[in-house]
């Protein structure tokens, strides 16, 4: 089932590729409609008792010299990337049906496999999958960007591939550190394996607090450049504002979502007691990231640059709930990729949609335009309300749970090492978040009327204006169609969270319990010395304290659930 | 034991015979005859091949089994060459389609395709050197004919000041290796690579290190061959030499003797591994004497390849590079083969084997260089008289050439290394053989070395899908010659074949250089006996399970 997931997207490029150029884009978006279809049959199979679970294992050999095997299985964090990625995909082609003029067939086949290695990388079970996965994504967005971009196309392309394919390789060395302690420890019994749930739990277990920052750190390198986390995002705003609509549309929404999902997945399960230990550094990089994101948002002219640097400074919160390591942060944190995904995604399909009329992205060029595209005016205005985070939409259900989370964490009750003042720091992201997007809107929407000159095109040198006539001034039906699903998922989410947070509840207690176990028995390893990964609080106690009732809890209730998950992925 | 080592050489002799047949029928007055060369050659190769996989197992031999998987690895890459060479030396046939009469000085073809086997033979004869004399013969038979391949591959004063250059440094690198093997003479009384190991070994039980002058005959023969593998400080003639060269010969020639200089650092390697200070794998020395020429080796390479325009002098520097990273794997050493430690499983064994990593590497390496010529060697510039060169050449090539292109763009990303693609598991294995090594800097200076090479990389894969056509890419005309595109697309291909089903080969190149490497095994303290190595080792290997 999860194979067949990933070949849909892969056979759909290939039979765009071959497909004359007329039919390419009615192909591209049945084959992605056809994945979102089999993306909600397996939400359906889906077993949301065990959600914690992997589930819907496969495994072929692939190269057994290294114990390398083309293994796959969802857990229900998983199970909602998946279906974010297979709902926003057809979405997207959709949406780009007018824009694309020039070379379009290549162009949706390249969003099919992007599609593809996206998929695959939320659905590895193995190691060497996910990162062949992981970084597979680099090509096609390279060629979307490089083929389809503006002006700065070639500089952004170049940018966008080296930082990020620099990082992973980092990245990469961590990951075979790592799966070579494995095969050299008495557990491995001199087995290679990427399994995922061996090498995370063998590295939480049995790898001492400063090997684990170690991982950490090469963890960090390739998955906080496409997070992107404050010092290595410099890529971010010109990749976005350099990629056509769709590419910024997949970006935003899926693309970082892999860092965060990385973070998620590697970082935090795999190096429990560093994690702790360097939470705060990493939230001060967050900080930095929400509050400096947020602050350029402000000043910003280009409107693209604009909603990319808000993903910069949005997704400080994401990482930040995550670090928090507390249940309702990490949930929060999820919730965060999705709706960010949403929003921003939407976001950029809007602005799209304008860019495709007037060809420019300057804020000066629009004024008013609510007064000729009421339509428009509603949908984007929508969006930015549920970026900002307002009660009742998706966006304030993320937000808040990540600050929460991140307020409790480390409390005496909770686990973690964050605290009030980081909550509180910011929480000011989240004021300048309401500024500078309602400052875009009240720019942008109202005002008196001033619309761009139809034949000036701005940054652009493309010349692909062949198109804009055809397109009315307001929205088509099409571009409504794009767009409604959208809104209605935002308007869901956001008034029953309990739909997404229900099933991400189960895998997230897992991981915490698992963190604060990883704790318990470093404190009992050092007894009598403090332990370098612990909460500098009253040590020992505090922790044990603070570890023993979640983990009790989880043996009754949940029966064991990491146990149980790690046993399957032997299995397997 | 003579007619053993006799009945393992069938392939070579097969080949000597097909260079015999094809330098007369060279001289031909009929054109058809003529003709004929290609396809004697290529028969020829492929009996060698079959015999090289068929051929019994030899004893005596330092690696045993190593030839068994360099031969016929040889064999492809030389039917590969053989197709992409088609017509490298077309002079005869120039002048008489110009109404000329046949003159037989002026045939060069029957001589290049002779020149051609002579040197994969001589590669295949450094797999089963014994004594220093057979390595030193083979080592110069692989590389004396490249030397005429490279000066007759192209009517032009380029490739006769190319083939100049390379002879001369190539005369030099042979003096200092030769320096160094009369070192090891002088130190240890032998030429018999068993009874050099032997020596070193008993100088180490008594000292506890290998003595300096063995030290030094050993450094100094690596570093002297390490002109066959382009590394720093003797790699100064790459860019020259290849760019001069026509271009399936710079194809050639980054294969087939670094493969051989590849054997040989490993064969004279086998001469003190396991022999480091304090159970080491290497003497100090030499470690460290690896270390440095790797990691200077892989940055020169990148480094300067970010700084060139021309194709064939980004991937000849590219070549260097890669040599940077093959040397990991030697660094990494033969691994637990060597140390004997017997707890360990089977996957292991195999993935730490650093020698290993490098025969499969180099294989990868092979083929997907090859393509990367090739796809240059296929499309031909009337105006100039040259085949596809410079980067602006290849710009936007794919609204006409959108195979080549793609092949282009395979071969380079998978010279990259990027996941999936073959490169990217030759990478690993060499990348797990050095962390199984504890050699984790060198192991990240490598990862940032493939990140700098992303950057030229990428160029020889976008360019031609992103660039716009410049006048010379509009004049430019596919060859005539159907074996050059042929061997690309082979190319290609083969690295999306290995991607999927490149295991079978992994573990027949891991397998390759297993050996207990002359005893080393019987140095360290805690491991098993000979007889007890060997008794692992043949229940580690399914009899049935070796493929080459």
């Amino acid at each position: 089932m999860l194979l067949a997931l990933l070949l849909i997207p892969l056979v759909t490029a290939i039979a765009v590729a071959a497909a004359p150029e007329k039919q390419a884009r009615a192909l591209a978006l049945c084959g992605t409609l056809v994945g979102l279809l089999l993306s909600i049959v397996i939400a359906v199979q889906f077993n949301y008792q065990d959600a914690g679970l992997m589930q819907m294992p496969m495994s072929i050999a692939w190269y057994d010299t290294f114990g390398l095997n083309l293994s796959l299985g969802i857990d229900s964090i998983s199970l909602v990337l998946i279906l974010l990625t297979t709902f926003l995909l057809p979405l997207t082609i959709l949406g780009s049906f007018t824009a694309v003029t020039q070379r379009a067939k290549e162009f949706f086949a390249w969003l099919c496999i992007l599609e593809a290695a996206m998929l695959g990388v939320f659905a590895a079970r193995d190691l060497i999958v996910f990162y062949v996965c992981f970084e597979f994504t680099l090509i096609p967005m390279y060629f979307l960007i490089a083929v389809y971009g503006s002006a700065n196309r070639a500089k952004a392309s170049i940018w966008f591939f080296l930082y990020t394919f620099t990082g992973s390789i980092i990245t990469l060395a961590g990951l075979v550190y790592v799966a070579w302690a494995y095969q050299m420890s008495p557990e491995g019994t001199g087995n290679w394996t990427f399994d995922i749930a061996t090498l995370t739990a063998f590295c939480s277990e049995h790898m001492t607090a400063a090997q684990q920052g170690w991982v950490l750190l090469a963890l960090c390198c390739g998955f906080a450049v496409k997070v992107p986390l404050f010092p290595v995002h410099t890529w971010l705003p010109l990749a976005h504002t350099e990629a056509p609509t769709a590419g910024s549309v997949v970006l935003a929404a899926v693309l970082l979502k892999l860092g965060t999902y990385g973070l998620f997945r590697f970082a935090v399960p795999m190096c429990p007691l560093a994690i702790t230990t360097y939470a705060p550094l990493l939230a001060v990089l967050c900080i930095i990231g929400i509050l400096y994101g947020a602050l350029i948002c402000w000043v910003q002219t280009d409107v693209k640059k604009l909603i990319a640097y808000s993903s910069v400074s949005h997704l400080g919160f994401c990482v930040l709930g995550l670090i928090a390591l507390t249940s309702i942060g990490i949930s929060g944190s999820v919730a965060y990729m999705i709706n960010h995904g949403l929003s921003t995604g939407a976001l950029f399909l809007c602005i799209g949609m304008i860019y495709e009329r007037y060809h420019t992205r300057a804020m000066d060029d629009y004024s008013g335009l609510a007064k000729v595209m009421p339509v428009w005016a509603t949908f984007t205005v929508f969006f930015i309300l549920s970026s900002v985070g307002l009660p009742g939409l998706n966006g304030f259900i993320g937000e808040f749970l990540c600050l929460v989370g991140t307020f409790i964490s480390g409390d005496g009750a909770n686990p973690g090492t964050l605290g009030p003042m980081y909550a509180a720091i910011a929480g000011f992201g989240m004021i300048l978040a309401a500024i500078y997007l309602l400052y875009l809107a009240g720019r942008v929407l109202f005002g008196p009327l001033k619309l761009p000159d139809t034949h000036h095109h701005g940054h652009d040198d493309k010349g692909d204006d062949h198109a804009a006539p055809t397109l009315p001034q307001d929205l088509t039906g099409r571009e409504v169609l794009v767009l409604v699903p959208i809104a209605v998922a935002c308007i869901v989410l956001g008034v029953k969270p309990g739909v997404l947070l229900a099933p991400i509840a189960a895998p997230i207690e897992q991981m915490v319990s698992a963190v604060s176990e990883a704790h318990t028995r470093h404190a009992a390893l050092l007894i009598d010395g403090a332990p370098p990964g612990l909460p500098p609080a009253e040590d020992d106690e505090a922790a044990l304290a603070s570890a023993e009732p979640m983990s009790r809890d989880i043996d009754t209730t949940d029966n064991r659930p990491s146990e149980l998950g790690r046993k399957e992925g032997l299995g397997q | 034991m003579m007619t053993d080592r006799i009945a393992s050489l069938w392939p070579e002799i097969v080949l000597f015979i097909t260079l015999s047949i094809v330098i007369l029928l060279g001289l031909s007055p009929q054109a058809q005859w003529r003709r004929l060369t290609h396809w004697i050659t290529g028969l020829g190769l492929a009996i060698a091949l079959l015999l090289s996989l068929y051929a019994p197992e030899v004893t005596g031999l330092p690696v045993p089994a190593l030839a068994q998987f360099i031969k016929p690895a040889a064999c492809i890459m030389g039917l590969l060459l053989l197709l992409g060479m088609s017509a490298v030396d077309d002079r005869l046939e120039t002048r008489l389609a110009q109404g000329l009469k046949f003159d037989p000085l002026l045939t060069t073809r029957g001589e290049f395709l002779a020149f051609f086997l002579l040197s994969l033979i001589g590669l295949m004869l450094c797999t089963s050197a014994t004594d220093l004399i057979w390595l030193f013969l083979a080592l110069e038979l692989t590389s004396l004919p490249t030397y005429v391949m490279v000066a007759s591959s192209r009517m032009k004063n380029v490739g006769h000041e190319a083939a100049v250059k390379y002879f001369f440094l190539g005369a030099l690198s042979a003096a200092i290796f030769l320096y160094g093997f009369a070192l090891l003479y002088g130190a240890t009384g032998s030429l018999h690579l068993d009874e050099i190991r032997a020596a070193l070994v008993a100088q180490y039980e008594e000292t506890g290190s290998v003595s300096v002058l063995g030290l030094m005959g050993v450094i100094l023969s690596v570093v002297g061959i390490s002109f066959k593998i382009a590394a720093v400080p003797m790699h100064f003639y790459t860019a020259d030499v290849y760019e001069g060269a026509a271009t399936p010969v710079s194809a050639f020639l980054a294969f087939v003797p670094k493969t051989a200089g590849f054997v040989s650092i490993m064969l004279l390697g086998g001469m003190i591994v396991g022999l480091g200070e304090d159970g080491q794998t290497w003497p100090e020395a030499f470690r460290v004497l690896l270390w440095v020429i790797a990691v200077v080796t892989m940055t020169v390479g990148n480094t300067m390849a970010l700084l060139q325009s021309s194709v064939k002098r980004i991937l000849a520097y590219s070549s260097i590079a890669h040599s940077g990273y093959v040397l990991i794997g030697i660094i990494a050493g033969p691994g637990l083969w060597a140390a004997g430690t017997g707890a360990a499983a089977d996957s292991s064994i195999l993935t730490s084997n650093g020698f290993g990593a490098v025969v499969f590497y180099l294989l990868a390496y092979g083929v997907m260089n090859l393509g990367a010529f090739l796809v240059l060697a296929c499309l031909h510039d009337p105006e100039r008289h040259q085949d596809l060169e410079s980067l602006d050449d290849l710009s936007g090539i794919s609204r006409r050439h959108p195979w080549l292109a793609g092949a282009m763009a395979v071969c380079s990303l998978s010279l990259l290394g990027l996941p999936p693609l073959i490169g990217f598991f030759g990478k690993l294995y060499l990348f797990s053989a050095g962390v199984s090594a504890g050699e984790i800097p060198l192991v990240v200076i490598a990862g940032l070395n493939s990140a700098i090479s992303a950057w030229y990389y990428l160029k020889l894969a976008g360019l031609p899908w992103l660039g716009q056509p410049s006048a010379v890419t509009d004049r430019l005309v596919p060859t005539p010659y159907l074996g050059r595109p042929a061997a690309a697309f082979l190319s290609a291909v083969g690295v999306l074949v290995l991607m999927v089903a490149g295991a079978p080969i992994m573990r027949a190149g891991s397998e390759a250089t297993a050996c207990d490497w002359g005893g080393a095994a019987s140095v360290a303290a805690t491991t098993p006996s000979p007889i007890e190595a060997a008794d692992q080792r043949q229940s580690m290997l399914p009899p049935d399970d070796i493929d080459p």
